[in-house]
Order: C-alpha cells, then structure tokens, then sequence
C-alpha cells in the first residue's frame, strides 16, 4: 500500500468499478474495496499528512493523528461488514452511492483544513441522497427531497461561517484555534455542524429519510453523517459548554420519539439521535477523558448501530414490513437474527462485558470527575432510557410479543454473516475494552496500565440501572402498547404548516388581487364615466327642479325638461345661445381667480 | 387466530418464550436478578461524587424512575403528538 495514499480515494475509485463488473464479481470486490480501505488507514502513521496547492490554498487533504484515525478505521471496518451483508444485492448504483458517501466521509475526518472539509461535506450529502432515493417510492422521493433540501441549507451555513472565519483569522486550517474567538463565524459553523448531527429542533431529516431508504441505504447511513459531525465538533468545538445542553437534550429526546413510534427503523432513527447526544455531551466537557469517551462511543456506536439496522433490514426484507403493530414473535422463524440484535441492543444499552459499557462509561466518568452533576444525572436516566426504548422496546416488539402469524424464511447467509462480524466486534470490544483505548487520542490516562472500567462499583450500579429499567418495562407494558401511528417531529412545520401558512397567503394575496382588480379595474372606471357623462346634466336637473317647481310646472313638463337635459348632455349639443353664456361664464370665472 | 397459530406451527418450531410456564419462570429470574444487584452493593466499595448517587440503590432508584418518567411522559405527549401513519399522504 502507498503510505502516504488518503483514504477517500481507494472508495472513489472503488465507486466506478460497478460500473465496470457485475453480479457476484462486483459483490465480491466491493467487500475488497473496503477491505483495502480499512488496510491503507491501518497502515497511516499518525502525524502523516497529503497536501496539495489549488488556487492559492494549501488543501491538506490528509492529516492522521489521534482523533481522525479512528474515525478512519471504523468507517472502513463498518462499510466491510455492510458489504457483506450486502451481497445480496444484484444492483450498481446503492454501491456507487455508498463508496462515494463513505469515501467523502473519510475525506471530511481526515481534512485538515476548513475548504477541504466543506468540500467533502457536500459530496456526502449529495451522495447520501441516493441511498434515500434508491427506494423508489413515493414517500421516499419526498423525504430525499426534503433531506437534500436541509443537507444544503445546512451547507450554504456552514460555507458561511467557514468564509467569514477565514476572512477573519487568515487561516484555513481547520482546529479548535480558529474558533475560539466564538466569532459569528465561528457560530455559523457550529450551526452548519449541529444541522449534520441532528440536533432538535433541525433533526427531523433524519427520522424522515432514514426509516424511508432501502434496507442498505438505511444500515449505511445509520453511520456517517453525524459521526462525522460529531467528529468534526469534537475537533472544533470541544469545552464549548452549550454543547453539554444540547447533547442532554438531545439523548432524551431521542428516547422520548423512540418510545412513541411505532415503526422498528424509526425506533432506530431516533435511538442514533439518543446516542449522538451523549457523544455531543461528551464534546461539551472537552477534558482528554471526555474526549476520548466521545470517540469511543462514536467507534462502538457505530458498530452496534448498524448492527441494529441490519438485523431490522434482514426482517424487513424477509416480512416487508417495519411496523411493530405487523410484527411481532419472529423469534421463532427468525432465530439468529434475533440472538444477533439482541446482541446490538444490549451493547447500546451498554451492559458491563459488550462494547457500549467499554465507550459510554468514559462519558459519565468524565462527567462525574468534572463534578456537572445535572449533566451526569440527565445522561445515567437516558442511559436507562436506552435500555427501554432499544435495548428491550426493539427487541421485544419485533421478535417477541404477539406471534402474529408472520413465518418468514431466515435471513440470508450473506446477511447472517455481515451481522455476525459485527456482533463479534460489540463482545470483543466490550470484554477486551484496551484495543479500542489504544486508539484514542489521550493515552496518558491509560499509560500506568490501571484504568479499568470493570470495577466492582461501576458494574454492579450499572446492573442495577438496566435491570430495574427492564423491570419499569415489563411493569408498564400495557402503557407501551403499539399503535398503528406516527408522532410529529419538528417536519411538520415545513410538511404541513408550510402548506398551511402558504394556502392562507395564497387565499390573502389572491383575495386583495382580487379585489383590486374589481375596485380599480372594474368599479372606479364605471363610476368615472358616470360621474363625467351623466355628472353635469345631474347637477343641471338638480339646480333647476327648485326653479321649475317655484315656476309651478306638472310633473310631466318636468320630466320632458329632465330629459332634454340628458338627452343634450350626453349628445353634446346645446343651443348656441346657451353655449355662449357658458363660455360668457367660464371667462368670468376665469378672470376672478 | 389460535387455530391460525396452530397451522403454521411446524413441529420443531422453537415456542420456548410462548409457554405461560416459561414465561412466569422469565419474571421470576427478572425480580431476583433486580434484587441480586441491590444486595451485591452490600459487598462493594461505592465513590459517590454527587447527592444523587450517594445513597444505597440510588442508581435502582434512578433506574426505575427515569424509566417510569419517561414512559409516562411519552404516554402523556403522544395524545399530541401521535397521528395515524398515513398523516402525510394525501
């Protein structure tokens, strides 16, 4: 492998060999691809970095160090085992969409600087929108719609702030140094990062389009866009204090929709949001602990995440349906996958001796040594919160529960497979938690070889908090029964309040058009040409009614007279006589003014 | 739906969770494994850095409350919240 070769382009090369191979060759060499990919990062040093000079920039389109590699890896590792799982798939394009959204991803990690990683950003996000889109309904082209529509309002906010921070500080290197100043700039780009990570209240793209794309799609996407954002935060804007609120927020959210929804992927949707925020969280603290808590979780988060997605897609391959109300005691035909998601849902619900307990308890550590106890106690709630809504809520309603009939065939083997890669990683990472603490930034807290997160304490507070979560479950079930429904997320205001608001502007501008074209169009010229046709003769009957009833004329020589009178106004013929004394009275009038 | 049940049901068929039996003896596990982590606090040396974890079980406390919070909560936002799945389509 070349040493110094950037990642991002062994998958954008990767994405044109579909389009030179098919069927089962195309299949096979696409796990190869990410295979290399997951090598080449491997095989970079930390410190190496790949420049290039485009339009008077140096674009460091590489930097390794300790808090890009394993991002690195396991975006690789992850995209392997998808690719596995995947090799099901007899088509090009979900391949050609996903190595050109990873690649991307990887190219955004390890940008080092600002008009790199925008760059990067947006291929992702363009790239993404096909893995929606790839499922060809109808619904689906409206949430891909929608999503690519927020991806680049998103963007054009952060091209803004990355803009006006260059301008400001004359560098385009991309750390935590050219934000500091907490410039406009500098908040822009925290927005433009927020956006990508799903914070409420703009975080509804994603339990929109997610639970929308194909099987695949939904597995791939589980991963990249918001632990990129998260990493990107984590370079950026680690200690900025209003990120520890937003992450607290966020991990209860989360669990709320979780618990309302009644979809198996949207559970999922909303459980990546629940999990960002406790990596978001984590960013907020910014100490070393806290830090590589927070890329620890995203590493395991990720492996257990699309764990989770790919044992949810397997059921709905094989059933074709998402909907807990349809599903229900598939435990039965469906016994590996289910063994395999359990798996998954216990590593999120981080149990001591699976991966989630290796990475969120760094978090809460940090929390804890930093004495923030609101933020302790708001995430060990959502940490229980976890266990209820994926952890057992998923589980349970998908393959326990109601046998509703359904027999579907097992998974496939390819799926079984990709699926098993990645449990392996939530036990191996959850029993051996040093090969994932050797990757992280700080080592100096592991150097003496004492740190554990297998203490007596932790694991017996951490036993208590999952089983009498488990507990409320059970004890609650009734409370939790599956509806047919959907909740409202913050999409309503641009689904249907947007409507709304644009059927009422339609109805009140069309309505004073309206009646402005009646009043000045229509009315005003009528009344115009009354009042200066038949105006003067009027004025002419009204002066001299007084004079021809003081005259003691009939009503009927009145009426001739009235109408003679309208006759000559509006013929214009008047005896010369008269005509005369008017211009004699013009004159007059004229010379007194 | 019994019968329905009954049809599809191969003779191999693993239906260990279904068996009322089973399924009482999966309560019981799950209300000693709950008591079994409370009595192993007795045995263990405990750090509390906050009030809120100082106390024996605070963190059972915690765990059953959260939980019972957030699902009462959910209950509560659904009646707003929640509408049928096909709100969007017409």
């Amino acid at each position: 492998m070349m040493s110094n070769l950037p990642p991002f382009v062994i998958f954008f090369v990767g994405a044109v060999l579909p389009f030179l191979f098919k069927g089962r060759v195309r299949n096979w060499l696409m796990i190869g691809v990410g295979a290399v990919g997951l090598w080449q990062v491997l095989s970079l040093d930390v410190g190496s970095t790949f420049d290039v000079q485009w339009l008077g920039y140096n674009l460091e389109l590489m930097r390794v160090d300790g808090m890009s590699r394993p991002f690195g890896i396991i975006f690789t590792l992850s995209i392997t085992a998808v690719f596995i799982y995947a090799m099901y798939m007899d088509e090009s394009t979900p391949y050609v969409a996903s190595c050109l959204y990873v690649g991307s991803a990887l190219g955004a990690v390890f940008a080092g600087d600002l008009i790199t990683l925008y760059l990067f950003w947006e291929i992702m996000a363009i790239a993404s929108t096909f893995l929606v889109l790839l499922r060809r309904r109808k619904q689906t082209y409206g949430s891909a719609y929608r999503y690519v529509l927020v991806h680049i309002f998103g963007g054009l906010i952060l091209l803004f702030g990355i803009l006006l921070t260059i301008s400001a500080t004359g560098s385009t290197t991309f750390d935590a140094s050219v934000f500091h100043t907490q410039s406009v700039g500098s908040w822009l780009v925290l927005v433009g990062f927020l956006i990508n990570a799903a914070v409420p209240p703009m975080s509804a793209w994603l339990s929109d389009a997610y639970p929308e794309a194909t099987v695949f799609g939904g597995i791939v996407l589980s991963a990249y866009t918001t632990k990129t954002a998260v990493y990107t935060l984590l370079r950026g804007f680690a200690g900025w204090e209003i990120l520890i609120v937003i992450g607290c927020i966020m991990s209860i959210y989360g669990i709320v929709y979780a618990l309302l929804e009644n979809d198996m992927r949207r559970i999922l949707a909303y459980s990546i949001i629940n999990q960002v925020g406790f990596m978001i969280c984590g960013a907020g603290i910014g100490t070393e602990l806290a830090i590589n808590g927070a890329i620890a979780h995203a590493f395991c988060h990720i492996i257990y995440k699309a764990l989770l997605w790919m044992s949810a897609g397997a059921v709905l391959y094989r059933t074709g349906t998402a909907k807990c109300t349809e599903l229900g005691g598939l435990y039965k035909s469906m016994p590996t996958t289910m063994i395999l998601g359990t798996i998954g849902a216990l590593a999120i619900s981080s149990v001591p001796g699976t991966s989630g307990f290796t990475s969120k308890t760094l978090i809460l550590m940090a929390a804890s040594e930093q004495h923030l106890m609101w933020p302790w106690l708001i995430l060990e709630m959502a940490s229980a919160g976890v266990f209820l809504h994926a952890g057992i809520k998923f589980p349970y309603f998908v393959f326990f529960d109601k046998d509703r009939g359904l027999r579907p065939k097992k998974a496939l083997p390819c799926m079984t497979v990709g699926m098993m890669v990645l449990a392996f990683f939530c036990l191996f990472l959850g029993i051996f938690p040093n090969v994932l603490y050797s990757i992280l930034p700080y080592q100096d807290m592991f150097a003496d070889g004492s740190f554990t997160v297998f203490k007596a304490e932790k694991v017996v507070t951490q036993m208590q908090l999952l089983l009498f979560s488990g507990l409320v479950f059970f004890l609650f079930l009734k409370l939790l029964k599956r509806t047919d429904t959907i909740s409202l997320d913050t999409d309503w205001f641009y689904r249907k309040a947007g409507k709304w608001f644009f059927a009422r502007c339609a109805n009140l501008l069309n309505g004073i058009n309206e009646w402005a074209y009646q009043t000045f169009a229509q009315r005003l010229p009528d009344s115009l040409y009354q009042l200066f046709n038949q105006g003067p003769a009027r004025l002419t009957v009204v002066l001299l009614t007084p004079f021809w009833k003081f005259r003691g004329h009939e009503k009927e020589r009145m009426e001739i007279g009235r109408t003679e009178i309208y006759r000559r106004a509006l013929l214009g013929i008047y005896p010369v006589g008269i005509a005369a004394a008017f211009v004699a009275i013009f004159f007059v009038i004229l010379y007194l003014t | 739906m019994k019968d329905k049940r009954d049809q599809l049901r191969t003779p191999h068929e693993w239906d260990w969770f279904d068996k009322p039996k089973n399924r009482r003896l999966l309560w019981i596990l799950l209300w000693s494994a709950c008591v079994l982590s409370v009595v192993a606090e007795l045995f263990i040396e405990r750090e509390p850095h906050f009030p809120a974890d100082e106390y024996f079980g605070s963190y059972a406390l915690i765990g059953f409350a959260a939980c019972a919070l957030f699902i009462l909560f959910a209950k509560g936002i659904g009646y707003l919240l929640k509408v049928k799945s096909d709100y969007y389509d017409e």
